[in-house]
């Protein structure tokens, strides 16, 4: 068992309900404490819920770590214009497979969240914007908004507090960038979904240049917890910059692959100990600790604390914790070839560098793979990273990026080995 | 997905066309393809297809945002689900109900992976072949069924229909991006519902199955319909009646992976620290 200051190396808070039978279900919900905290919160002000998240250390859950109370009162107190919270729901990183369960096992988690957080903001009006693709969670949201209705959970008057609220689940129909906020709030309008330049942020000009946030499902189902357990409590698990408990999706080579909810800071070799270990025994080889565009981890950063902090200084991000295991079976630039093909497909053509950019290093890579490359692809490859990084509207470019340079800088060698026979080649015709 | 580079060192890239033929005194209309009068006139499809019903849920759509462009996304998929693509025709329709361009509804129905420009099988067969899902076997699922629903000796392409669209056991296959369902991985949707853990095998058994008009149950999702309805799900209209509404709700969503953190929790005994139920904290009033 645990000591009296260190949680236990899973601490179930979001996750705890997803055993119980019909989780889904509002009878369910509302028997495992459900709605307990809206009530709460309702009996307070705004600014008192916005006081208590910021005091929680509530850090964005959609991959960046932004701190939520922060974000929060970038809106403005007033309400000359409609104010919108929107949550991004539209999960697709490669790796990243945390917002889909919880929304099948437990909707009115992110219900509750999204109303007390409506409340915090001044919102009557929010949108759930769920990757189309995620079916059976629209079909589950849809219900949850429902059933919450005709409890008085939602809608005019919300629980005699004289609060109204609608919540609009929005499918969205395939389209990577859409996880970027910007992008998801013009697919949220109705046009194709490109970033917009920042400033001004959406807290300014947001959905339909109004007021508006966008969190994350984790983040905002994390909400009601926060409320009904206090800020002291939520920094129980966690570390100081990081506090708080987060879903570790650990998937790839390992024995029992799934969703474990740890405090943040919880290390791969932990992770590894409750999955069961390397799956037969392969030894590991290279790992993301956050999704696809987090850089890659090798077996030397096995004890990297996999919060914010630790996986930045490590020389990675944090990310979305979509901790995907590859064993020693598995050729790195074949891998990043097919990553870049990814970003090549996703990539939505508004700027330059992103668009023109992984083109080339998707031909170059496929290229490479084929055994047509030579030494000096390696160098092209890294000088279009380099014309891309930083360069580009958003962070998808940025992304697509990082498995190719932190796959040269672990495994050099696997991309030198690819071009050996044209080395030879090249020394036969000189 | 690009064709770039094959014969590199010697590039093929950007070798191919070249815009020397664009020069100041070309003849546009001249040199084209299509003939002239397609060009300069609008084509005004046939709107017959969308009825009285769909006409009346494109509306309904609209209530649901302050602004009604925003219907956009959910009403392509409306128009999808009565034709199983997006044609000329559910473009205009969209257009005519929205008021807007039948241009910038091709806009965004061109950008966003799901509006399908072909007619769609009964089925939409998905096979996640991402970094993750191919190397634990997704890229010889993919593989396996193209070369099983191919017909001689080719295989099915991406986004290629085996058998007449829309006929019983008529099955669209596709390779997806990631599907978020990685610790599930190789990962297999049809019509958006969830096959997870699947091999080569399973997967030719589950399209043989759907191919002889069968409908097996899916591992996470409803009872599995076909490509239409669930497109008139994600335009969000479900099943009128409580108890076919109900089912598809509760269709099984607990995969072993998914609930193995908290089920390993209790079975250790591991919880997370006791929650107080301290008073909100005192703020001064704005």
């Amino acid at each position: 068992m645990t000591t009296a200051n260190k949680p236990a190396p899973v601490t179930p808070v979001l996750t705890k309900r997803w055993l119980s039978p019909t989780s889904w279900s509002i009878k369910t919900y509302e028997q495992l404490e459900g709605y307990t905290a809206l009530r709460k919160a309702l009996a307070g002000t705004p600014e008192q819920l916005v006081e208590v998240v910021k005091a929680s250390g509530l850090r964005g859950r959609g991959g960046a770590g932004f701190p939520s109370g922060i974000k929060w009162s970038f809106m403005p107190p007033n309400e000359d214009k409609p104010h919108y919270l929107v949550i991004n729901a539209d999960e697709g990183e490669p790796g990243t497979c945390k917002d889909i369960p919880l929304m099948m096992a437990d909707p009115h988690s992110l219900i509750e969240g999204c109303i007390i957080a409506s409340y915090a903001m001044r919102s009557h009006h929010c949108f759930i914007y769920v990757r189309g693709e995620a079916l059976h969670c629209i079909r589950r949201l849809n219900a949850a908004v429902r059933e919450a209705h005709a409890a008085g959970y939602l809608g005019a008057n919300i629980l005699d507090s004289g609060f109204d609220l609608e919540i609009t689940v929005h499918a969205g129909a395939g389209a990577y960038i859409c996880g970027e906020e910007t992008a998801l709030l013009d697919s949220l309008e109705g046009r194709r979904g490109q970033p917009r330049l920042k400033p001004p942020f959406p807290a300014a000009a947001g959905l339909y240049a109004a007021p508006t946030t966008v969190n994350n499902v984790e983040t905002i189902a994390s909400v009601p917890f926060i409320i009904n357990g206090g800020s002291d409590w939520f920094r129980t698990m966690g570390t100081e910059k990081s506090p708080g408990p987060k879903i570790y999706s650990i998937s790839g080579h390992v024995t029992n692959p799934g969703q474990f909810e740890a405090p943040l800071g919880t290390t791969l070799r932990e992770l590894l100990e409750l999955a069961g270990g390397m799956k037969d025994g392969v030894p590991l080889k290279f790992w993301t600790p956050g999704g696809s565009s987090t850089p890659m981890f090798t077996a030397e950063h096995l004890d990297v604390p996999l919060d914010f902090e630790g996986a930045a200084a490590a020389g990675s991000m944090l990310g979305t914790t979509a901790v995907m295991v590859f064993n020693e079976t598995v050729s790195v630039p074949w891998a990043v070839m097919k990553w870049t093909q990814f970003y090549e497909h996703e990539s939505c053509g508004k700027c330059t560098p992103c668009r023109e950019g992984t083109y080339w290093l998707t031909g170059i890579l496929e290229r490479m793979v084929d055994g047509k490359g030579t030494e000096s692809d390696i160098d092209t490859l890294l000088d279009i990273c380099d014309n891309i990084l930083g360069r580009s509207f958003c962070a998808l470019g940025d992304g697509a990026v990082s498995p190719i340079t932190s796959g040269i800088k672990y495994f050099r060698d696997e991309f030198l080995a690819l071009c050996d026979k044209n080395r030879a080649l090249v020394g036969a015709q000189s | 997905m690009s064709s770039t580079g094959s014969t590199y060192g010697g590039s093929s890239v950007g070798a191919g066309t070249t815009h020397q033929a664009s020069a100041p005194d070309t003849d546009v209309l001249g040199v084209s393809p299509v003939p002239a009068g397609h060009l300069v006139a609008e084509v005004v499809e046939d709107l017959s297809v969308f009825d009285g019903v769909t006409t009346e849920r494109a509306r309904a759509i609209i209530t649901r945002y302050p602004q009604s462009r925003s219907a956009l996304l959910p009403m392509l998929h409306l128009v999808q689900s009565v034709e199983g693509r997006v044609s000329q025709a559910g473009i205009q329709f969209c257009a005519r109900e929205l008021n807007l361009t039948a241009a910038e509804v091709s806009a965004v129905a061109t950008f966003y992976t799901m509006y399908k420009r072909k007619t769609c099988g009964e089925h939409l067969v998905s096979v996640c072949t991402n970094t993750l899902c191919a190397v634990l076997g997704g890229d010889e699922i993919y593989q396996r069924l193209g070369e099983h629903l191919g017909e001689g000796g080719k295989r099915l392409g991406h986004n290629e229909t085996a058998g007449e669209p829309g006929s019983t056991g008529s099955i669209t296959l596709e390779h997806a991006e990631c599907l978020a369902a990685c610790d599930l991985g190789p990962v297999i949707q049809v019509n958006y519902e969830f096959y997870d853990n699947q091999t080569p095998e399973t997967a030719l058994d589950l399209v043989q199955a759907l191919q002889r008009g069968e409908k097996p149950a899916p591992t996470r999702g409803a009872p599995l319909r076909d490509f239409r309805t669930a497109e008139l799900e994600l335009a969000g209209f479900w099943p009128d009646d409580e108890a076919g509404y109900r089912s598809t709700v509760d269709g099984p969503s607990a995969a072993v992976e998914t609930l193995r953190g908290a089920k390993l929790a209790e079975d250790r005994g591991w919880t997370a620290p006791a929650m107080p139920n301290p008073p909100l904290p005192e703020v001064e009033k704005k």
